[in-house]
């Protein structure tokens, strides 16, 4: 019966989003109908072949096929999203990488929404909703809520993932920095959001253990409020139902105070509190040590999540923006300098007392280093919101090395040190394929975070320096030309420093691949959800 | 999990909160002191802070701070100083005669610096930062100048413009796109362009040039003058020396001679004042092409 109403209502997609097609006004619209119209299709088709021949799934086991997906998108998206911001790096190094062929489709312009999304909603994404599912299983010891739903969302996001991409290439825009999808896909990332939402409640709501653990407050508070934020951010109405142009409900200051309240807490909820979850949890496992302080979690989680959402008109100073509201973001964004750091602490001095592992377990020492990355860009951010710090800063590449430091280090590290914890667990292998592809990942990750940070702080003081200068007549001295040609050596080093960065994850997947294929599978693991004595 | 892990805990350690997920214990730590008191520190500040500076959002408007700053004040007041600075200099600049501008040092030098910046500001992006040009920018280093090279004529030409929409005043021409409209057959193109070449002083074919100038002289004479060293009064290159605006290869002059060339420059005087004009004109003049 059920299986029959999803059929009807696949036809239905396929049969409109094909319909649609025949209308379409521009081409993202075009391209992401006839997408939907196959995917629609291809689902229509799977389920009528598997109809009645799909076992029910066993209740009392955790629903691990889910995350074991999540850790391939994950690793996937990552090798795509590192791949694009390397080549994006050497396009802004040497201009002729933009050749006339690629306008409109393969240049800077069109490929850097590209890179950012990738990496922070396919790479980012997949890697929180696939450790938040299992997370949440085992802390919670019971299976996850909702049947299939799980796999709606895994395959909501994918589907969303690859709308994105083909609108972004082809000009599909809504020229919103971090929320460029357009009206469409943004309705669909709402429905997936809200199915994720209920999953994870409802497996809260039947847990078997008698508190919820930590890890599960970030990643519930970042949820929530990436619902929120992205609605709200989004609001716009459709020129037309057949074509990808919208019309934003709020504009001028009001827009850019919304796009950054969201833009910001983009940062804070998604990239911070889910990947401060996806912290509390795997760092305590691999250390095999408790959580440092409970009494510091719970303050820095309610201190974190009430002044993060104040600190985004710190984005903003020096712009049509009021005052008042430049003050506020800045000291909220200086309040908020140590419930950022009581993660921090948290991850460091739970590993007190197992500090000997970060010789012997490359894994442990990713994830020091990734809470490393974290305490810096936590501390440089704050810094960076102060006006007069913020009048160097702004606009210049500072800023893209202090997003890289917290992106490549704190997320990517974390990221890459949950796939090398679960890889084994989730495909019952007994240990990783090779600990010295770990290091050799670990180093040129490290190494390539470094020359990128580094050369974005030499060349982004550099620029604001050259910007600001004038002459005791007031005038400027530099041409915006002269800072470009100044910074080409800097280009030059992170464009390195990323190539590095992507090398390190190619070996993790071929580590990853080889664990699953070479290595022996452990015997009888069990996988029963019953919760702990 | 069916049965409990190893416990996380050695003996003598604080003791944990008792509750455990997955194996998961979290000790009973108190706030590390220094964590807790910086955070009170900066929760102060920020208080403090706030007093002292626009924050408060009221009904209308908000709390202006004690020591009533204002960034949007701030500006004005230094764009401000910097017009009151430079009031007398610049009085001076705009009655000036133009051609004495360069004789008197404190002009000179004024002119030079504020035009550099001009220049840097709003002029490099299609001359490049060091005046050199590029394909379809004229080159302001050298002395082929292709509405005139003294300081006057660069006045006029920065003020009005070249070919723009805005300015009634601005200097126009127009070749006639020999090809496209059918003005000319594409052999007599071909013939043409080997007797610019010949102009020129490259390589060519001596037959077909030979029959280009004549196409040369019943079309082209009228503006690039007969001996090919073009009209200041038309914006005409002059076609006998080895700068080219747009190339000199055959591919380049029978592209220009088929689809004719139209640059265009904005009338600076929308976006600067007139002493910032002079300023920049005296800067290029200054360059080493003025005449």
């Amino acid at each position: 019966m059920w299986d029959y109403l999803k059929l009807i209502a696949l036809g239905a997609v396929a049969v409109l989003a094909a319909y649609a097609a025949t209308l379409a006004r521009d081409l993202p619209y075009l391209v992401n109908a006839i997408e939907v119209a196959l995917v629609a299709a291809g689902a229509f088709v799977w389920i009528m072949f598997t109809m009645g021949k799909r076992k029910p799934a066993p209740a009392n086991e955790y629903m691990d096929g889910v995350v074991r997906a999540g850790v391939i998108a994950t690793a996937v998206w990552g090798i795509v999203g590192f791949l694009v911001g390397a080549t994006i790096a050497f396009q802004l190094a040497f201009p002729w990488l933009n050749p006339d062929w690629a306008y409109g489709t393969m240049n800077f312009g069109r490929l850097r929404p590209l890179h950012t999304s990738a990496v922070i909603f396919a790479f980012g994404g997949n890697a929180l909703i696939m450790s938040s599912f299992y997370i949440v299983q085992r802390t919670c010891a019971t299976r996850l809520w909702g049947g299939g739903l799980g796999w709606f969302v895994f395959w909501g996001w994918q589907v969303m993932i690859l709308l994105a991409a083909s609108s972004y290439v082809l000009g599909g825009t809504q020229g919103k920095e971090y929320a460029e999808t357009v009206w469409y896909i943004d309705i669909w990332i709402a429905v997936v959001w809200v199915a994720y939402l209920l999953v994870y409640m409802g497996t809260l709501f039947k847990r078997k253990e008698p508190h919820i653990y930590v890890a599960n407050w970030f990643i519930l508070s970042m949820i929530v409020t990436i619902a929120m934020l992205h609605i709200v951010n989004n609001l716009a109405v459709p020129v037309s139902f057949f074509g990808s142009v919208s019309v934003q409900l709020m504009g001028g200051v009001q827009d850019a105070m919304t796009q950054w309240w969201y833009g910001h807490n983009a940062v804070g909820f998604f990239l911070t509190a889910g990947f401060l979850g996806m912290m509390y949890y795997f760092v305590p496992k691999q250390a095999e040590r408790p959580i440092y302080s409970y009494k510091l979690s719970i303050v820095h989680f309610w201190a974190l999540i009430f002044l993060y959402i104040w600190a985004g008109p710190h984005h903003l100073h020096y712009t049509a923006l009021p005052d008042w509201a430049s003050t506020l973001g800045m000291v909220f964004s200086i309040m908020l300098w140590m419930p950022s750091w009581g993660g921090m602490i948290n991850g460091l001095m739970t590993l007190s007392g197992a500090w000997d592992k970060l010789r012997t377990d490359p894994v442990i020492r990713m994830m020091v280093v990734s809470v490393g990355f974290y305490g810096m860009s936590t501390f440089e951010g704050p810094m960076m919101s102060i006006k007069a710090v913020n009048s160097l800063s702004h606009y210049t590449d500072w800023t893209i090395g202090h997003v890289h430091s917290g992106a490549l280090g704190w997320n990517g590290m974390i990221t890459f040190g949950a796939l090398y914890f679960l890889t084994p667990k989730l495909w019952a292998r007994e240990r990783l394929y090779s600990l010295s592809l770990v290091s050799w990942h670990f180093w040129l990750a490290t190494i390539g975070i470094v020359l990128y940070a580094s050369s974005m702080w030499v060349t982004g003081i550099m620029e604001g320096l050259m910007w600001r200068e004038v002459d005791a007549n007031g005038f400027l001295v530099n041409a915006f030309a002269d800072t470009v040609a100044a910074k080409f050596p800097m280009y030059v080093v992170r464009a390195t420093g990323g190539t590095l960065f992507l090398t390190g994850a190619l070996i993790m997947c071929y580590n990853l691949w080889a664990t699953v294929a070479k290595q022996p599978r452990k015997a009888a693991a069990s996988v029963h959800a019953v919760p702990a004595e | 999990m069916s049965k409990a892990p190893a416990k996380m805990t050695k003996p003598g350690e604080v003791a944990t909160t008792g509750h455990e997920w997955d194996g998961i214990q979290e000790f009973n730590n108190p706030l590390p002191r220094w964590w807790l008191w910086t955070f009170y520190v900066t929760i102060i500040w920020a208080l403090g802070y706030s007093i002292a500076y626009p924050a408060w959002p009221l009904l209308k408007g908000a709390t202006p701070g004690l020591l009533g700053a204002s960034t949007r004040a701030d500006v004005a007041a230094e764009i401000k100083r910097f017009a009151a600075a430079n009031g007398p200099i610049e009085a001076k600049l705009v009655a000036a005669d133009l051609t004495a501008i360069s004789a008197d040092p404190e002009l000179a030098s004024y002119a030079a610096n504020a035009g550099k910046a001009v220049f840097a500001t709003w002029c490099s992006q299609c001359h490049g930062s060091g005046a050199n040009g590029a394909v379809g920018y004229p080159n302001l280093l050298d002395n082929d100048w292709l509405w005139g090279g003294d300081i006057e004529a660069i006045h006029t030409t920065i003020t009005h413009g070249v070919r723009n929409t805005e300015d009634a005043d601005a200097r126009y021409s127009e070749m006639p796109k020999f090809g496209a409209d059918g003005l000319l057959e594409t052999a007599q193109i071909g013939e043409v362009v080997q007797y610019v070449l010949k102009l020129s002083g490259q390589a060519h074919d001596a037959a077909k040039a030979e029959a280009g100038a004549v196409v040369f002289a019943d079309n082209c004479a009228a503006c690039h003058a007969e001996d090919g060293t073009g009209n200041r009064d038309l914006g005409a290159p002059n076609l006998t020396d080895a700068i080219w605006l747009y190339g000199g290869s055959v591919a380049a002059l029978t592209q220009t001679v088929t689809n004719a060339r139209f640059g265009v420059m904005p009338a600076w005087t929308t976006r600067l004042s007139e002493a910032e004009v002079r300023a920049v004109a005296s800067y290029v003049h200054g360059l080493g092409g003025g005449e």
